[in-house]
């Protein structure tokens, strides 16, 4: 009987946590859905204790109450453009569980073997993976070096040592080689994770994301647990698939990202001798036309999260339509730190998402725009995508800002994005240069509007 | 003890309805979805409780289950409540938007 009650209760939750991501297909039902995700959690964890395989309450419970204050009090104490790095953290904490579960399970003599190794290493490798993740995002002065001598080389070995580590331990079962496996599984997720540029985040977010639910996966299997299976599967099938989309948007494959960065061809490819003349506009330039405009297109990228500029984008898109502009903004799937994070920032800032557009959705409409704004987004607009065929970044989907009348590009120098490629559109005919940060320039933009 | 096969199909046929579910999440929801996906994941603490609170689990083992189940407490409450302030904001838009 009892033990008919806690499989219904892990088959009940498991039905919440599908209908959790799918409450996600829309903005009006996400809240639900994550209603619904907290409500799976909280009886999967009831019918445990309800089971008569657990029976240790007080410390337990003792336990769960402490990790709960401390993460609402930091998910509540967190700003939102630390968001990327909050995940990044709370990727970590997940995946060490599977370690911690892993290790437990083999000092305590249990025999799945092969998914205890699994378990342990991919949870491992998203543990320290995530943790570098969390410095680079955070931008801790030893996480900005970018490779290391003989990178692919000493992971190579690594990846070799972990794969005679497990078959030694399933061979032996002699601890020692469990514990030499952890560490070298740990030290793999910092040096497979350290090369990957800032840029690439979104992508290594998005699989770390997917590595925890494997973890899961494992765990699940050796544990005999379905709902620990259910649940790892769909984790690790979600963080594929926005992996898959972030990789797309880029045009690259997984491998190249993961092997680190774009290759030194990118700044040799791209030299001229030719002398280039970007304009320079002033904010006032740019309030007066966008003034006189009837439709502007807001592009955002990293610059507007790292300055915090959504708040004045925001006040500068309400001016605009009060003055009778149409104002919309377009996003492009790998802008920012992690995906969808413009969404968050201008969602943040109040704009309504109704205002807010994907690449395929607008694409078609900056040839009809008075004026494209462009705030600190780089290789996303990089026209040369779409023509030289020897760029690094040639077939990527981009932004079309160069078809509309007049572009602004907000930007602190002509310096070429994460690319190393440098953008032609900065010495387009049409494209005024506001240099500057991000905030400052849209402040001041939004001043002259106001005096005008 | 469950039969693997039955183990496996059952991850087969969850791994196919991650696949369909998340497909059907809208791109601006992006965000929220990691998080959301990362809050879930928490309930590996089930595995952390098992091991904290079986009887015959050693002492430094009982002491390895306990912190699992710290950590992913951790993740579920933090999970979840930052998902739940990402989508006030998009809620709250909604409503100035119309």
């Amino acid at each position: 009987m009892t033990e008919s009650i806690v499989s219904a209760s892990y088959l009940f939750a498991g039905l919440l946590f599908i209908l959790s991501i799918r409450g996600l297909a829309s903005p009006e039902t996400a809240r639900r859905g994550n209603f619904f995700g907290f409500m799976g959690t909280m009886i999967a964890i009831a019918a445990t204790l309800y089971s008569p395989v657990t029976n240790e309450y007080l410390w337990v419970f003792l336990a769960i109450l402490l990790g709960a204050i401390v993460g609402i009090f930091s998910a509540l104490k967190v700003k939102m453009t630390s968001l990327p790095q909050m995940i990044a953290l709370l990727n970590g904490t997940g995946s060490l569980v599977s370690v911690l579960i892993a290790l437990a399970e083999i000092r305590n003599g249990s025999i799945a073997y092969f998914e205890l190794i699994m378990g342990l290493v991919i949870g491992a490798i998203a543990f320290t993976g995530s943790l570098v993740a969390f410095s680079k995002l955070q931008g801790l002065w030893f996480a900005k070096r970018r490779g290391f001598f003989m990178q692919k080389t000493v992971n190579l070995a690594l990846i070799l040592g972990m794969l005679f580590l497990g078959i030694a331990f399933y061979q032996t079962q002699n601890m020692n080689y469990f514990y030499a496996l952890a560490g070298i599984a740990l030290v793999f997720g910092i040096t497979a994770v350290a090369p990957i540029g800032g840029a690439d985040m979104p992508v290594v977010i998005s699989l770390l994301n997917s590595y925890s639910g494997w973890a899961l996966v494992f765990v699940g299997f050796s544990l005999s647990n379905v709902l620990l299976i259910i649940v790892g599967s769909m984790v690790g099938a979600s963080g594929l698939i926005l992996s898959y989309i972030m990789s797309k948007a880029m045009n690259r494959s997984l491998r190249n990202i993961l092997l680190g960065g774009f290759g030194k061809r990118a700044v040799t490819s791209q030299q001229d001798d030719e002398e280039k003349y970007a304009k320079t506009g002033s904010p006032e330039d740019a309030a007066f036309i966008m003034k006189n405009a009837s439709k502007v297109i807001i592009v955002p990228g990293y610059g507007m999260a790292v300055s915090q500029a959504q708040h004045i984008v925001e006040s500068l898109s309400k001016l605009l339509e009060k003055n009778g502009v149409e104002v919309k903004f377009a996003i492009h799937p790998v802008a920012g730190r992690m995906p969808g994070h413009m969404n968050v920032l201008l969602a943040e800032a109040n704009v309504p998402y109704e205002k807010v557009f994907e690449l395929e959705e607008i694409n078609r409409e900056f040839s009809t725009a008075d004026v494209a704004y462009v705030i600190g987004a780089n290789d996303v607009t990089n026209p040369v995508a779409k023509t030289d065929s020897n760029s690094p970044i040639f077939g990527m989907p981009v932004l079309d800002v160069e078809k509309a009348k007049t572009v602004f590009f907000v930007k602190r120098s002509l310096n070429s994005g994460y690319s190393g490629v440098d953008n032609p559109l900065f010495y387009h005919e049409n494209t005024s240069m506001l240099y500057g940060d991000a905030k400052k320039v849209t402040e001041q933009v939004v001043a002259a509007l106001e005096k005008a | 003890m469950i039969d693997i096969w039955t183990l496996l199909t059952i991850f087969t046929l969850a791994c196919f309805v991650g696949y369909f579910v998340v497909w059907g999440v809208t791109p601006a929801l992006h965000s929220p979805l990691m998080s959301v996906t990362n809050a879930i994941s928490g309930v590996v603490i089930i595995g952390a409780l098992i091991i904290a609170g079986r009887t015959e689990m050693s002492f430094e083992n009982k002491i390895l289950g306990l912190v699992a189940v710290f950590l992913a407490s951790v993740n579920i409450f933090g999970g979840f409540a930052v998902t739940h302030r990402m989508l006030v904001m998009f809620k709250k838009n909604k409503k100035k938007g119309e």
